[in-house]
């Protein structure tokens, strides 16, 4: 009996080939085109990215080769090929041993992927039972994948429920369900973004392996440049529906020849790059809105190459070398695009006086729970932030970013033997008993500007408010201080009576620090502003931040788990550990070390090798119950003995103002570059 | 800043391109939202029967002593209870009055009363709904205890016991059935209150220093009215149902008016005798109402969560 499990397909077909897809989505009764032309193929074993920025259409391919395109999509010409057969022309029964034996997807969200109320051994067991597995075989068979996804202890794993599992490991758990029926193409769309650096860091070495091993084809969709050219071996760009640009990862991202992948990567904040040194380059302008009428390049409109040639005529994919392939009539041009924005940071900064911190905590904690059982989110902290300064602030999810950032906004009252001093004057514990002066002085930009923008209000009244009520602002005199505002964060007045769901992410999120930026803060806490938005605009959103602290001397407390974008916008960083100060200290030096062992290992998951010694195992510990000693101890790669967990080692100054929180000598302690060359 | 910088785009951008920024279609305005929702309604089957019917019911709450063919309190005493005929529709009752005359003029009470009970309920759940949503805590315990007490009764016994112990009249039953329902809608609200009251909007109120009746009323309330227009909608169904009831019961709309439920009551021992034309027209009034009220609801529903 052939088992079931076993391929059926032709064996020499690509495993996926796409060829000259067109599909659209019907809206409000007229088709509007998402992907026009696009071809690639994927051979037996070989990893294709599909890169690009959101909106783009890289999980409409996905969808569509998966044939789960939604009820108002449809492949309007060209075809899809997996393993040879014919997925456009699949009838309900082969489509099912389509899904069942060729290809596996892995989506963003693992929590959403599976089933909260089923045990994790019957769902992968589930797997089994679809591709015809005896039942006996089954959970033994569920217990044998998910050791093979690494999970230690795969026997109890299988028992828990999927709240009981970190992202991390119901990612695993996904992976080995994907991989359970040894599928031709495993498709990843966007397999590690809701997961930490680290964690990250752990699944790609995972996935990479396991590739390995079991010779799948991958298509791998994602936006983050990095995490794409660490793991593909090919690599298409796509732009607004086309591809525009396809070659090998790491000569394509080497050499560009499209302007949009050129752009794409300017926009990336580069190792040793800072606000000091230079702006950030961006792509000018939107995605077009429409691809239907279109004649000329998809992106001639935002190119500063763009020719006459370029409006009236469509480029073909121009072969520019072996296996290589560029939509652009210039392609031998690509790589000296002009810059969009100029190059030099404001050079006449804003120079405050500065005597004392704008912001000073000393000894700031915070306990959840009751005092039977406390969780310690933040402990004994005490930093301070100069004015016109950047304090970066980076760790794990879990390890207190937040939590700091709430209680110096006041939005939740600190431990009550922790002192907060704005400009030198004690701040009640929590907002509402602030003065409206020390209100006007701290603010925030959130993370997600859906969230932070009342969706009922204009974008006049979301920034305006503010201005009546913390400066006082009435009739002539607020008119003018809005539109000298607006012009400051680059936002054209004609937003001003849309509400916040007609504005792109971007424009969103500078609504956002308009917000901030209406009274006369100095200090704005910046929590994570940039992750929910692509990397164009993210670079113009950091171009506008440091723009506004060179203009207006204002501080920012900038949280973020981008090392690379911390580093750029940083003076000074701070690394959390489980409610703990690591480390403090001047950018480079925390950058360049010696630095605490968590921060190098943060350093060495963010860094694109793979399988780094220092990678972290592990799940960050419970704040319920910290581990005894030094709390990194239990997942620490220089761990020197007993000590570490008997006592806690305390946050010493090793040289100028980087302080470390770590028994081992200063030349005992790691360098990111060292480590990585060793 | 340089001169080449463009106010309102995303990024500086070159020149050519400040045009197709400019005719950056908006995705969608407020304005085309509504009028998307409005061309859905109208496209529902069910929305516009319902709205016909409450039409029909409004004009004859309004004009109703114009439109009827007789006057509903005239007494014909030589022409009691006779059946259905070309002279009176539906027939006359036990004084001769004409049944078709008093189903529509007995419109207008219910439709006064059932809609301002609504109303009432409306505006105290949504202060009710904001309030224990908004502090949470202490406040939303003990209130939230007091309205599940109040639950557990049926709304006609509660009623029943009030309008008994203040005294029959219009004012008591709108009371009555205003404040129960305020109960009601109070959790519908308080329930989207929450949704709202942990997003970032709310702490960046806070960190300006609004106060808190400010953040109910002018940051959330604006977020939390789909739902509670959609419980309105339905609540007005239970009013009418209920204002009927009561008035059945005698503790509602009072003689002489021809209201529904009290022509119903005052007539249903009749049916013994096959006079069934004096209770059924007015029933299949109620009906009428509730199911036109009914379907409007659904359709307002529908559009809402779409």
């Amino acid at each position: 009996m052939p088992d079931a499990l076993s391929p059926i397909q032709d064996t020499h077909a690509a495993a996926l080939d796409v060829r000259d897809l067109d599909i659209a989505y019907r809206v409000r009764g007229r088709d509007r085109q998402v992907i026009r032309g696009v071809s690639f193929r994927i051979g037996r074993g070989e990893t294709f990215g599909l890169v690009g920025e959101s909106g783009c259409g890289k999980s409409t391919v996905a969808l569509a080769v998966t044939r789960y395109l939604p009820a108002n999509g449809r492949v309007r010409a060209g075809g899809i090929h997996i393993a040879g057969e014919d997925a456009l022309a699949m009838d309900a029964a082969a489509l099912r041993r389509l899904r069942t034996r060729s290809i596996s997807m892995v989506y963003q969200d693992p929590g959403r992927a599976l089933n909260p109320s089923i045990r994790i051994g019957q769902q992968v067991a589930e797997v089994f039972e679809i591709a015809g597995v005896p039942a006996s075989e089954r959970m033994d068979r569920a217990e044998a994948m998910l050791a093979r996804v690494r999970i230690v202890d795969a026997g109890r794993v299988m028992g828990r429920y999927p709240h009981q599992l970190s992202g991390g490991m119901l990612q695993r758990v996904v992976i080995a369900m994907a991989l359970a029926v040894d599928p031709t193409l495993l498709i990843l769309d966007e397999p590690t973004t809701a997961l930490d650096a680290t964690v990250e860091a752990e699944v790609l070495d995972l996935i990479e392996t396991l590739r390995a091993e079991m010779g799948s084809s991958v298509l791998f969709i994602g936006h983050n440049l990095a995490v794409i050219s660490r793991m593909c071996a090919r690599v298409g760009v796509l732009y607004a529906g086309t591809l525009v640009e396809e070659g090998p990862t790491r000569e394509l991202f080497a050499g560009p020849r499209h302007p949009y992948t050129v752009g794409l990567l300017r926009c990336l904040p580069q190792a040793g790059l800072s606000k000091h040194k230079t702006r950030l380059d961006t792509i000018p302008g939107f995605l077009p809105t429409t691809l239907a009428g279109l004649r000329g390049c998809v992106f001639a409109e935002r190119c500063g190459l763009a020719q006459d040639i370029c409006r009236a005529e469509e480029p073909p994919l121009i072969p520019v070398s072996a296996g290589r392939l560029s939509r652009c009539h210039f392609h031998e041009q690509a790589p000296s695009l002009p810059r969009s924005t100029p190059p030099a940071p404001l050079t006449d900064r804003v120079k405050t006086p500065a005597f004392r911190p704008v912001i000073r905590a000393a000894g700031v904690g915070k306990t959840f729970g009751s005092p039977a059982a406390p969780i310690y989110a933040l402990r004994d902290i005490s930093l301070e932030i100069w004015p016109g300064e950047t304090l970066g602030l980076v760790g794990e999810s879990g390890s207190g970013k937040t939590t700091l950032a709430k209680l110096l906004l006041g939005l939740s009252p600190p431990d009550p033997d922790g002192v907060i001093e704005l400009n030198g004057q004690k701040l009640a514990p929590v907002a509402t008993k602030r003065q409206p002066a020390e209100l006007e002085a701290l603010q925030i930009v959130f993370q997600n500007p859906d969230a932070a923008l009342n969706r009922s209000q204009t974008i006049r009244g979301i920034i305006s408010r503010p201005m009546r009520k913390l400066g006082g602002y009435r009739g002539s005199a607020l008119a003018e201080k809005l539109s000298g505002l607006m012009s400051h964060i680059r936002l054209a007045e004609r937003y001003l009576p849309m509400r916040p769901r007609q504005l792109s992410g971007g424009l969103k999120q500078r609504v956002a620090i308009a917000r901030a930026f209406a009274g006369d803060p100095r200090i704005v806490v910046c929590d994570e502003p940039t992750s929910a938005l692509d990397v164009s605009v993210q670079a113009a959103i950091l171009n506008l931040l440091a723009d506004l602290q060179a203009e207006q001397g204002v501080s920012y407390l900038f949280v973020s788990h981008d090392l690379r974008v911390v580093r750029y916008i940083s003076d000074r960083i701070a690394v959390l550990y489980l409610g703990r100060l690591m480390e403090i200290g001047p950018a480079e030096s925390v950058f360049l070390g010696p630095h605490h062992p968590y921060t190098e290992s943060l350093m060495a998951a963010s860094a694109e090798e793979a399988g780094s010694s220092l990678r972290l195992k592990g799940e960050i510990p419970s704040a319920m119950r910290p581990p005894s000693g030094c709390v990194f101890h239990t997942r620490c790669p220089r761990k020197i003995g007993a000590i570490c967990e008997e006592q806690e080692p305390a946050l010493i100054q090793r040289e100028g103002d980087h302080a470390i929180r770590c028994h081992l000598e200063r030349d005992q302690l790691g360098r990111a570059d060292g480590a990585r060359h060793a | 800043m340089s001169a080449s910088v463009t106010p309102g785009t995303e990024t500086p951008m070159p020149a050519a391109s400040q045009q197709a920024a400019a005719a950056r279609p908006a995705l969608e305005t407020p304005k085309s939202i509504q009028r998307d929702r409005i061309r859905l309604l109208l496209r529902s089957p069910l929305f516009i029967a319902g709205i016909i019917i409450l039409l029909f019911w409004v004009i004859m709450a309004i004009f109703g002593p114009l439109i009827a063919p007789y006057n509903a309190d005239d007494t014909d005493l030589l022409n009691t209870l006779t059946p259905p005929s070309a002279d009176h529709w539906f027939g006359t009752d036990q004084f001769g009055r004409d049944v078709f005359s008093r189903v529509i003029v007995g419109s207008r009470d219910i439709l006064v009363v059932a809609p301002l009970a609504t109303l009432l309920g409306t505006v105290v759940g949504t202060i009710l709904g904001l309030i224990t949503g908004y502090a949470r805590g202490i406040t939303d315990d003990i209130v939230s205890r007091i309205v599940d007490a109040f639950l557990a009764l049926p709304l006609l016994i509660i009623a029943m016991l009030v309008i008994t112990a203040l005294g029959i009249s219009n004012t008591t039953v709108i009371v009555v059935i205003g404040l129960s329902f305020g109960l009601i809608v109070g959790r519908t609200v308080r329930a989207a209150v929450l949704g709202e009251r942990d997003l970032d909007y709310i702490a960046a109120a806070n960190l300006r220093g609004e106060k808190p009746l400010y953040i109910m009323f002018v940051e959330i309330l604006p977020n939390v009215m789909p739902p509670i227009l959609v419980e309105t909608t339905v609540r007005l169904g239970y009013a009418i149902f209920t204002v009927a009831s009561l008035s059945f019961l005698g503790l509602g709309i009072q003689p002489p008016s021809p209201d529904w439920g009290l022509s119903i009551s005052q007539n249903y021992g009749l049916i013994g005798g096959g006079f069934w034309w004096t209770v059924l027209f007015y029933a299949v009034a109620i009906g009428s109402l509730v199911i036109g009220v009914n379907l409007t609801a659904e359709g307002v529903q529908s559009v809402i969560d779409a």
